[in-house]
């Protein structure tokens, strides 16, 4: 058995194998599935200041080894997750970390402040990508300046591990990386959804309310490796790879691409037991090839 | 009600119709627990075009057998292609998932169950359960044709069973809502499951006449458990998961135009 812990911007973690926000609910959702404490960090629901009734239905289309969703970052505000959900999961015994999103810079920093201060929320992920709502930091992380803008704000109030999740919908992600970095962020995770678009012939209608939506699942993968990999180059931060891993092999591609973590996402609907595979798989890889630490596989791509 | 994953053998599998199948799954150890109304979330393995879970209602648990069976409309790739299995395969479901239907104590006294189309699957177990706790509900059933009205005889055992097909090969031709029991007897509680526009009219039957009504909506889910948020219908309460919060809820909790 190897060593699997990974640090991640100072977020100590006990295998490198999180789940993607938005797919995992708080976690509490898939606890007759999986033992919560085998996984290497939770990353719970987009949390916005004020509550938010998401976009409306339908909100997901299936694509050839994907899907879209539309959600819209429907949630209940940080005010209720901290009064209502963080009792219920402050005792598991794995990294929670809150996924924080908001319209304008203020609110992304009240809400990172806010949760500051609950002692067992070790890291925040700031979205500044989600791609489903007209200001839902879509703004923010499609320029360099943006991004690093929000950054900068969370950073002055926010003093734990600060991952920054990228959007893959840009020119350059590379550049985001590099400016989020120069902004105070400890870690980056990517990628996003990727802006996509599902039509109903029959109908000649948009299949989701808001026309286009965000892309997941394995269908994204090679497009996310690529990503990582650019991203792990231009960064001395490290870097949490996500989309479209579906397996411990696609996570140990991540990993090899200089991912000093992953995330899944998709997966988890269609194996709600799949992260704690994919730590299994993971841990058998490296016994295989002989790695005593999983450190020893990051960024070890030989091209 | 704890959920679980499990990889499931076909015992049989039934051609209904050409476009029906009846899947009869069943494991070495005893299922778990399922309430009328919930359903599972199937594996699609093998369809290169299908990449999430199909959400298939329970349309009866066989104690003896120890057998849980899934009534399939053959929709598209994903649903052809799980029709496709053949006895001893093993078919992977999440479940049980999902609320299910209110009992009420009086087993609502006399009970209307209403469905149509592919919408009858939950209502076999649901009738059984009452059966079973003493109560004999009324079946209406609706389809397009003679031949879409499927599980005839398995109805009849627990209850009387009416029936419509739109073009009058069976029953009375026309829609559910339009049968003549409606205006002849006189129900204290609705249950409907089908197509949007029935359950709607179903409902609006309901509230018009002062009845208890609880439909069973079939929302596009992904994950099923209440983390995706994807399968929300608006409540008095916001957005809710169909998948978690539902599939069966209450008319007076959703706020349809009717």
């Amino acid at each position: 058995m190897a060593d699997l812990r990974v640090n991640v911007g100072g977020l100590e973690m006990k295998n490198p194998v999180m789940t993607a926000s938005g797919t995992f609910g708080y976690g509490l959702e898939f606890q007759d599935f999986v033992d919560l404490e085998a996984i290497g960090g939770i990353i719970v629901k987009g949390t916005t200041l004020m509550p938010r009734e998401g976009n409306p239905y339908p909100r997901m289309a299936e694509t050839p080894m994907g899907m879209l969703n539309a959600v819209g970052l429907q949630n209940k505000g940080v005010h209720h997750f901290v009064n209502h959900i963080y009792p219920q999961i402050k005792d598991i015994k794995t990294n929670m970390i809150v996924n924080v999103s908001g319209s304008q810079v203020e609110d992304y920093a009240e809400t990172a402040s806010v949760i500051n201060e609950l002692e067992n929320i070790p890291a925040i992920e700031l979205n500044i990508s989600c791609p489903n709502v007209k200001q839902g930091g879509m703004a923010f992380g499609v320029s360099a300046r943006g991004a690093a803008e929000v950054v900068a704000a969370v950073r002055k109030v926010y003093g734990k591990t600060l991952i920054v999740k990228l959007s893959p919908n840009v020119t350059d992600i590379a550049e985001i990386a590099r400016a989020v970095e120069g902004a105070g962020a400890d870690s980056v995770s990517l990628i996003n959804t990727l802006l996509g678009m599902a039509i109903d012939a029959e109908k000649r209608k948009p299949i989701l309310s808001t026309v286009t939506g965000g892309m997941s699942g394995a269908a994204v993968k090679p497009i996310a490796l690529r990503m990582v990999w650019q991203v792990a180059k231009a960064v001395k931060i490290p870097v949490i790879g996500l989309g479209g891993i579906m397996n411990w092999k696609d996570a140990v591609e991540f990993l090899l691409a200089g991912a000093s973590a992953v995330q899944i996402g998709t997966a988890n609907f269609i194996d709600p037991a799949v992260t704690v595979k994919v730590a299994k798989g993971i841990d058998d890889y490296l016994d295989r090839h002989g790695y005593k630490s999983v450190k020893d596989i990051i960024g070890a791509l030989e091209a | 009600m704890k959920k679980y994953i499990l990889d499931l053998t076909v015992a049989e599998n039934l051609s209904l119709h050409e476009n029906y199948v009846l899947l009869k799954l069943t494991q070495a150890e005893p299922l778990p627990e399922m309430l009328p109304g919930q359903f599972a979330e199937i594996r699609v393995d093998g369809s290169c075009t299908t990449f999430l879970r199909r959400p298939i209602s329970i349309n009866f648990v066989d104690r003896e057998k120890n057998e849980v069976w899934f009534l399939v409309q053959l929709v598209g790739d994903g649903t052809r292609k799980l029709a496709s299995v053949k006895k001893g395969d093993t078919v992977n479901a999440v479940l049980p998932l999902g609320n299910g239907f209110t009992f009420l104590p009086d087993g609502g006294k006399k009970t209307l169950l209403v469905s149509g189309g592919v919408g009858t699957a939950p209502m076999l177990y649901f009738g059984k359960a009452l059966a079973e706790k003493g109560f004999r509900p009324t079946f209406l059933l609706g389809a397009r044709s003679k031949n879409d009205l499927l599980q005839l005889e398995q109805f009849a055992a627990y209850g009387d069973v009416y029936t419509t097909t739109e073009d009058g090969s069976a029953g009375e031709k026309g829609y559910v809502t339009m049968h003549s029991i409606l205006q002849q007897q006189k129900f204290d509680m609705i249950y409907t499951c089908g197509p949007k526009p029935m359950m709607m009219a179903v409902a609006k039957y309901a509230k018009t006449n002062g009845i208890e009504c609880e439909v069973s909506l079939e929302n596009t889910m992904a994950c099923g458990v209440g983390a995706c948020l994807c399968c929300v219908e608006k409540t008095d309460e916001g957005h809710v998961c169909v998948c978690k919060e539902g599939p069966v809820f209450n008319i007076k909790k959703l706020l349809w135009q009717i």
